[in-house]
């Protein structure tokens, strides 16, 4: 199976990862077909079904990997022989039950699982799994299609990330701080005495480099800082271009390069907030013998910013490609590798006497861990989710979040709160409103009802219009193919985040409107 | 047990089959489209008359046919050029290890039509240009991957609105991607909006020749220079032969080496090789979700289609963004600001026409020119509809000056290789 595509994205680290996980896919109906479809094509490495409904020939009208044949049988059997056709590196397995039952027979059933994803659960089943999970420490990934509405819930503790990918990163030059190593590079460098070929292929970064320790010693050592400041920097650079012997000034595009990254060049050095508030974190400030090896690791760059970081971060080791010649370019990337290099095993040391004093061997978090994340010691991100319990206790209720929300007229929250009275519909009525045509009418003022209450509950102060309840009861529950389709890539690639530890996952209630085509992301 | 539910082609049907879809056909709604009617007849529309035509059958294509037939669809076209490649298993989802080597087209259409009892796919092995006009002149939905093509109808240069064949496009690229509606002549078309499809980065030659500094700098080198002028196995440069890209890679490492630069491996030098974009299964599902259910709202009214250009992002948690893209005021493609044809007043009309044939900004296929003289709209040539072609020929012969056309005079053209008639300004010169 040919993983080309998808290394580019996630690396060979990433897809080990994927290879290694087993996913629990509760209910083969369409959205999970559809979700389970986008982890098994890259390669996810083992899948289990659990479903003890028949498929029947609404089931077998909307899912694709269902056919005419499968009504009547068991339909994560029938799925299961389906999916498995997609990639044969996959593991593919079945359980002919419901998770109810599964957890009156054995409540630790779920633990082996990577993740767990739940699909089309009725309440009282969701929030049982929930807590299971919870306790267990698996993620849980609560999807449902709803007529034209999409829903995801994810529901994981503490999920660190090292590797989050950012679109718009910043480079990490420490052209404000220069180290020894890069301040002596620099001063190899005379770029008046240069030849024309040299000097019009010198990196940019060098470029910078010189030109702001003239405007320093011209500015009291203060760097460019406004606009004005920032122009006069560039007209400074501009003045450095070489001049023909006419007094025309060459074409030099390394210069040129130079002005453009002006802005870039001038950022500060400093810690992000985020990571900061992770340095101020539990755990990161009490490391024992349990702490997993983020914050092992974590923990050791904040005592090498204290340290040999002056400050610090670890220098990241990259920079962007510019115009120069390759000699000049490698020697400079040298530098930084370098210093990243020297960087990682302070830090390394770090982490050794951390394990060491927690009872545990310096094997125990591998140099290339530690190295991947010095690397990205900029992008750490750690999401925590609420869990289920707390959504939906009357004390712990994200009141604020839900009323501010619906003070919109076009918030998706509304849609939130019409699923959640959906539910409690069928808590009562064991079925849900409007599935045959002769029960829409009458199943408004029910499903009225049903809203009232769980406004009334947990004393929200909103305003639902009856075209809401009106259209739910329209959607008399179905799942159609589009809709489920559009759950199943959304859900599968936050499931292939969670497992990889790559990319950042969302936190953590995810709303899809396919009337309108827009979305939303609650926390509740 | 199959029961009847009152399809003429009830054979294939049974109970229960578009419970989901009826829904949404059969019941009113308070969101629904104004001009939305509850009908058990609209389902039949779905399954029985209306077409689709789905432009490419890869990543993006076969996530289309699933959604479109399991929304009812059946009379679909689909139309791809290529066969399939070992890369495209991971996520085009229709084909086997042994489909390898195949058209697209016939193993997407065999593998819908034979799951989807009913759904009778079409498939076209050949390249959207190579289409003629016939095919697209019927009443369809256009499915489409980064292609304009033209399908609206004129008669004497006026457009025929109930020739509008509404296009959706969908496009992706790693974890982003886009959806959007395009009512050719009344939204935006792709070429108003071209500034959001960003350039393609090419690396400048110089780098490559003397200069290089990154792995994929030496990896094209390899591709670029060495290949051609040592041709190791004859022919041009297979980037599914394992072979080719060893030879490639080796190449490459010998000139990184040169230069000190790490990092050239074997997958790398096939990923530049293939010009493969990164691509997931995710994205694709998502995007073509997205398009299918705008398919299902315009074909059947249930909604009010996305008006018109929705951008989707899941690296950090999930985004989407929808937005009314505009149209460009002098878009070259569908804008109605005049162009300037500068002719002598002695110049025949023949001139005009091949001018408008042979201009590389044009190169239009068979232009149909009306203008507007003493207040009424007269058509000065057209070619598709013999009549009229016959009656008008003897134009061509004709001057500017004897067809009664003065300078500033504005002629409209219309040809297929437009969405929008064209407006021209006549500037005469001396």
């Amino acid at each position: 199976m040919s993983v080309l595509c998808a290394f580019r994205l996630w690396g060979d680290h990433g897809q080990e990862t994927l290879e290694n996980a087993h996913v629990c896919l509760i209910n083969a109906t369409a959205t999970g077909t559809e979700i389970l479809k986008n982890l098994v094509l890259p390669g996810i490495g083992a899948f289990t079904i659990v479903d003890g409904h028949t498929v029947t020939g609404e089931d077998a009208g909307n899912n694709f990997f269902l056919s005419k044949d499968s009504i009547g049988k068991n339909r994560a059997q029938a799925a299961t022989e389906h999916l498995q056709e997609l990639n044969s590196d996959v593991s593919g397995n079945f359980v002919e039950e419901g998770p109810d039952k599964l957890l009156d027979n054995d409540s630790e059933f779920f633990h082996r699982f990577t993740i767990v994803i739940g699909v089309q659960l009725p309440e009282s089943t969701c929030l049982r799994l929930g807590s299971v999970l919870w306790s267990a420490s698996v993620p849980f990934l609560v999807c449902k299609t709803y007529g034209l509405i999409g829903y995801m819930r994810l529901v994981v503790q503490e999920h660190t990330v090292i590797e989050s990918h950012p679109d718009n990163a910043l480079e990490d030059l420490r052209l404000d701080q220069p180290y020894a190593e890069f301040q002596n590079h620099i001063k190899s460098y005379d770029l008046d005495s240069m030849e024309k070929k040299d000097h019009s292929h010198t990196p940019w970064i060098i470029i910078v480099a010189k030109h702001l320790e003239k405007w320093l010693s011209e500015h009291n050592g203060q760097p460019p800082k406004n606009y004005k400041e920032k122009e006069a920097f560039r007209q400074l650079i501009r003045e450095g271009i070489r001049k023909n012997e006419n007094g025309v000034p060459e074409d030099e595009e390394n210069f040129e390069e130079a002005i453009k990254n002006v802005n870039t060049a001038l950022n500060p050095t400093k810690i992000p907030s985020a990571v900061e508030d992770l340095f101020n974190s539990e755990q990161c400030k009490n490391i024992t013998a349990q702490s997993p090896c983020f914050w092992v690791m974590l923990r050791a760059v904040k005592e090498f910013v204290h340290n040999e970081g002056n400050g610090s971060l670890p220098v990241r080791g990259t920079i962007p490609d510019m115009i120069a010649d390759s000699q000049k370019f490698i020697n400079l990337q040298n530098v930084y590798r370098e210093k990243a290099m020297q960087d990682a095993a302070a830090v390394s040391k770090h982490v050794e006497s951390l394990l060491q004093s927690v009872g545990k061997p310096a094997e125990s978090i591998p140099e290339k861990d530690i190295k991947l994340f010095c690397k990205n010691a900029s992008f750490l991100r750690v999401v925590r989710c609420r869990s289920l319990a707390e959504e939906y206790s009357v004390d712990t209720v994200n009141k604020d979040e839900i009323t501010s929300c619906m003070d919109s007229p076009d918030s998706e929250m509304v849609f939130y709160l019409m699923l959640r009275a959906v539910d409690r519909f069928y808590q009562q009525h064991s079925r849900y409103p409007g599935v045959y045509n002769y029960q829409v009418e009458e199943d408004i003022s029910k499903l009225k009802a049903c809203v009232n209450s769980l406004l009334q509950e947990y004393s929200l102060n909103v305003n639902i219009k009856d075209d809401y309840i009106h259209e739910f009861c329209r959607y008399g529950a179905a799942e159609p193919h589009t809709v489920s389709a559009f759950l199943g890539g959304s859900a599968a690639q936050e499931a292939i985040k969670i497992i990889s530890h790559q990319f950042v996952p969302f936190n953590n209630t995810f709303i899809y409107n396919a009337m309108s085509q827009t979305s939303a992301t609650l926390r509740l | 047990m199959a029961v009847d539910s009152g399809h003429r082609d009830g054979g294939c049907d049974w109970d229960g089959r578009w419970n989901h879809v009826k829904k949404f056909l059969e019941r009113p709604g308070p969101f629904t489209h104004p001009d939305f009617e509850p009908s058990t007849e609209s389902l039949q529309f779905l399954l029985e008359t209306c077409k689709i035509l789905v432009i490419g059958a890869g990543g993006l294509g076969c996530e289309l046919l699933k959604n479109l037939a399991l929304s009812g669809f059946r009379l679909i076209h689909v139309v791809d050029m290529d066969t399939i490649d070992p890369s495209n298993l991971n996520r085009q989802f229709l084909f086997r290890p042994n489909d390898v080597g195949r058209p697209k087209a016939d193993v997407a259409a065999d593998f819908i039509n034979s799951r989807v009892p009913g759904c009778k796919v079409v498939p076209h092995f050949k390249k959207i240009q190579d289409c003629d006009e016939s095919f697209y002149r019927r009443k369809c939905v256009l499915l489409n991957k980064h292609l304009i093509i033209s399908l609206l109808s004129y008669e004497d240069g006026v457009l025929d609105p109930s020739s509008i064949i509404p296009l959706i496009d969908g496009g992706t690229e790693g974890f982003k991607g886009n959806a959007r509606v395009i009512l050719p002549g009344m939204t935006a078309c792709i070429d108003c909006t071209l500034e959001l499809y960003p350039p393609q980065i090419n690396f400048p030659m110089c780098t490559i020749a003397s200069m290089p500094r990154l792995p994929e700098h030496c990896i094209e080198y390899a591709r670029i220079l060495q290949w051609p002028k040592e041709k190791p196995f004859g022919g041009t440069l297979d980037g599914d032969n394992p072979e080719h890209i060893q030879w490639v890679f080796e190449r490459s490492k010998e000139r990184a080496a040169e230069f000190n630069i790490t990092g050239v491996t074997y997958r790398l030098t096939q990923g530049v090789v293939k010009r493969i974009i990164p691509a997931v299964a995710s994205t694709n599902a998502v995007i073509a979700a997205a398009c299918a259910t705008e398919v299902f709202k315009i074909a059947t009214s249930a909604y009010i289609p996305l008006n018109n250009y929705m951008v989707f992002n899941d690296v950090d948690g999930l985004y989407t963004y929808t937005f009314e893209a505009e149209r460009k005021e002098n878009c070259s493609a569908c804008s109605q600001v005049p162009q300037d044809l500068q002719f002598p007043p002695s110049a025949k009309l023949q001139e005009v026409l091949e001018y408008l044939t042979e201009n590389a900004s044009l190169q239009m296929k068979s232009p149909a020119i009306t203008t507007t003289l003493e207040g009424k709209n007269k058509t000065l040539y057209l070619q598709s509809v013999k009549s009229i072609e016959e009656r008008t020929r003897p134009n061509l012969c004709k001057t500017l000056k004897e067809l009664g056309l003065s300078d500033g005079q504005e002629l409209a053209v219309a040809d297929i290789t437009t969405p929008q008639t064209v407006l021209f300004k006549l500037n005469f010169t001396a």
